[in-house]
């Protein structure tokens, strides 16, 4: 019983440390399936963690927050995109100036206006997204087993939790049950193709690229004001990469890629849990060891090893209409 | 769409371009200095005097764009071949312990040859941590960029396994190696030029920026002057074409990602022989992802690298100076600027071409009299 409620404890915080992995994770499987890699994530995960606190900590209200903070990465990924659609630009170059870019501004600017290293005043429980709790989640909690499921993992969440989990198979039917998403999914294949065939290249790449920064807006909000009450500087913690590189290991598609970042945040909650544990015969955990699981299982499954990992054919190439 | 472009003059290709986007850079930094409420002439006046006006600061500037020149030049050779590293900050660390495990156990070596040991330790650690990418890149295809980016990460978490746990000194508390024999440590000018009478301040400027100087120099007669340089540009030109010229791609890749991970290794012998003289967390600092700015800044070539790195060196010393008398302007400033750099001589580097290209096209066009 003691281990099976660790386990909840355990898991319990996994998917909240899944959960901004789930919605970058999403962000770059729109914007990649359509062609445009982006690296670019972490920079706009701070980007709309820095501006949803903000707007939170000025207006006293988590949902301004949350539309700061998508409004500000929608910005973000309008740069990349104009640099990779318009420009022709190497995508990477650009994600990587957009990192570096959002990494020193979020600081520079918090810096000046509060003065504390650019840290954010703590947000007011009000200017927050609060754990919802389910019906009966108390009551219901006594049943054994499915009980404490209930009430620990499966109610006492935000609202960015739930909706990050509803967008798994919003983005599963959007993207293969609908006209449009066959048709931005053609456009990471084969752009000629689509272009061919009368439809926009750039409108597809462009509504693609503000999905992404819909969504990895709102995993910088869900950091900033859900998980802690404050932005502090390079709090995304590569957390932006790990997204990349669960989206990798997911092969682009919807439902592993849930999978995947649910894997990724448990590792992390596990780390976290295991710090200073000494296991018998095994001595201190090493905990980097499993901080570390993450990254390498994606270059092992990179490698083909396990697998193989396409990306989409067309991704990071820009479309060159006139021959 | 458009008309397809004139072909722009030689001169306004190499100089005028380049510029206009580094400067477009600059001026979105200064209008970002006035939006936190600082005046950005008297901040770029702070920044020169602390970078360049006086012997102190001139050695510290010279010390960050010594390592700068190395993480620029193992980014650039790379981007010769066709090839995104954005691992030298990875390659850079492990560099480091190869120069702190060769200091530590091989104390033994007479006089400077520890040094020489040291060296060749770290460019062989740096390249043995790119080698793994660059194989599976070559070889098996995985995309280097994703695969680079893994092992920062790699790294950051084996170094932090390796101080905190294997090489700490037992009973301290900071996560770092004993300090290193007289022998493996590279000398600092100050204490070179005093025997000669020359009055230099203390900094950490030291005999790497030598070996710096003489990479750049190497780089350039190996990608311009040399057979394996050509195979090199060839590859990252045009692959297909490369195969028909019986140049293997792959055994091109894995050698570049050999030779970018040693000079990535530069950084640690500046750094953790010419002024840390231990083996210490975090060294890098990012220094590795200023390579990028600088690659992209100088060109892709060595003597724009040696120049970017030293415009880079003089944000970093200037930029500490700055954040000191303007507490607002904080260092991060400085990273900014390096992001505005990367994406306007790098993202957009072609965004001002059309409007250069009209201008002087119209300039040289005027009907004849």
């Amino acid at each position: 019983m003691e281990t099976f409620a660790a386990f909840i404890v355990i898991f319990g915080s996994g998917i909240r440390l899944g959960v901004p992995l789930i919605l970058a994770c999403l962000a770059g499987l729109w914007s990649e399936r359509s062609g445009v890699v982006d690296i670019g994530l972490e920079g706009k995960m701070l980007t709309g963690a820095f501006a949803g606190a903000t707007a939170a900590t000025f207006t006293g209200s988590a949902w301004l927050g949350l539309l700061a903070g998508v409004i500000a990465s929608i910005g973000v990924s309008l740069i990349h995109g104009y640099a990779s659609i318009d420009q022709r630009a190497n995508q990477i170059v650009s994600g990587t100036a957009i990192n570096m870019v959002a990494d020193g501004m979020t600081a520079l600017i918090g810096n000046a206006i509060w003065s504390q290293g650019g840290r954010t005043p703590e947000l007011p429980e009000t200017a927050l997204f609060n754990p919802i709790n389910l019906p009966f989640a108390q009551s219901f909690g006594a049943v054994p087993i499915i009980g404490p499921i209930y009430q620990h993992l499966i109610s006492g969440h935000d609202i960015i939790t739930y909706f990050a989990f509803a967008l798994v198979p919003l983005t599963y039917w959007a993207l293969y049950r609908t006209r449009f998403g066959l048709r931005l999914r053609a456009v990471g294949e084969n752009p000629a193709a689509v272009d061919t065939a009368g439809i926009s290249v750039r409108g597809l790449r462009y509504s693609a690229v503000v999905i992404c920064g819909v969504l990895v807006g709102l995993s910088g909000v869900y950091l900033s004001v859900a998980q802690a009450a404050y932005f502090q500087p390079h709090m995304s913690a590569g957390k932006g990469f790990i997204a990349l590189a669960a989206l990798v290991f997911a092969k682009w598609r919807p439902w592993p890629a849930l999978a995947t970042c649910l894997l990724f945040g448990f590792l992390d909650a596990l780390s976290i849990r295991m710090q200073g544990m000494v296991l018998p015969g095994i001595g201190p955990v090493p905990v980097q060891a499993i901080q570390t699981l993450p990254y390498i299982l994606t270059v092992v499954l990179l490698a083909g090893f396990i697998g193989k990992a396409t990306p989409p054919k067309a991704s990071g190439v820009p479309y060159v209409k006139e021959r | 769409m458009s008309a397809p472009l004139k072909p722009l003059p030689a001169w306004a290709d190499v100089a005028l371009i380049p510029l206009i986007n580094v400067v477009a850079a600059f001026l979105i930094s200064g209008l970002v200095v006035t939006a936190i409420g600082e005046n950005p002439f008297e901040a770029v006046r702070i920044l020169i005097v602390g970078a360049i006006g006086d012997l102190e600061g001139v050695g510290f500037t010279l010390y960050y764009a010594t390592s700068f020149i190395f993480t620029g030049l193992a980014v650039a050779i790379c981007f010769h071949a066709g090839l995104f590293n954005i691992g030298v900050e990875g390659q850079a660390y492990v560099a480091g312990l190869g120069a702190a495990l060769a200091c530590l156990y091989l104390g033994f070596l007479p006089g400077y040859s520890l040094l020489v040991v040291a060296i060749l330790a770290a460019a062989l650690f740096g390249a043995a941590f790119a080698a793994i990418p660059g194989y599976l890149q070559a070889k098996r295809d995985s995309h280097i960029v994703i695969t680079t980016i893994m092992f920062n990460y790699i790294a950051s978490a084996l170094m932090g396994y390796l101080l905190v746990d294997v090489l700490r000194v037992r009973g301290q508390m900071n996560a770092e190696t004993a300090q290193f024999p007289p022998g493996g440590i590279a000398p600092q000018f100050h204490e070179l030029l005093a025997p000669l009478g020359v009055h230099w301040p203390v900094t950490p400027f030291n005999v790497s920026f030598l070996l710096a100087l003489a990479a750049a120099f190497g780089v350039w007669l190996l990608i311009w002057r040399t057979r394996l340089g050509y195979e090199i540009r060839t590859v990252g030109a045009n692959p297909t074409a490369a195969i028909y010229g019986g140049i293997s791609p792959a055994r091109i890749t894995i050698v570049t990602t050999l030779l970018s991970g040693a000079l990535a290794g530069g950084m640690a012998v500046n750094v953790i022989l010419g002024e840390e003289h231990r083996l210490i967390l975090e060294f890098t600092a990012g220094f590795g992802f200023v390579g990028i700015a600088v690659a992209l800044m100088g060109r892709a070539h060595p003597v724009g690298i040696v120049l970017a790195a030293i415009l880079f060196g003089m944000l970093y010393q200037g930029g500490a100076e700055l954040a000191f008398d303007k507490p607002k302007i904080s260092r991060d400033m400085i990273v900014v600027i390096q992001g505005l750099v990367v994406l306007f001589a790098g993202a957009l580097e072609h965004m001002f071409r059309r409007p250069v290209a009209t201008l002087l096209a119209r300039r040289t066009t005027s009907p004849p009299i």
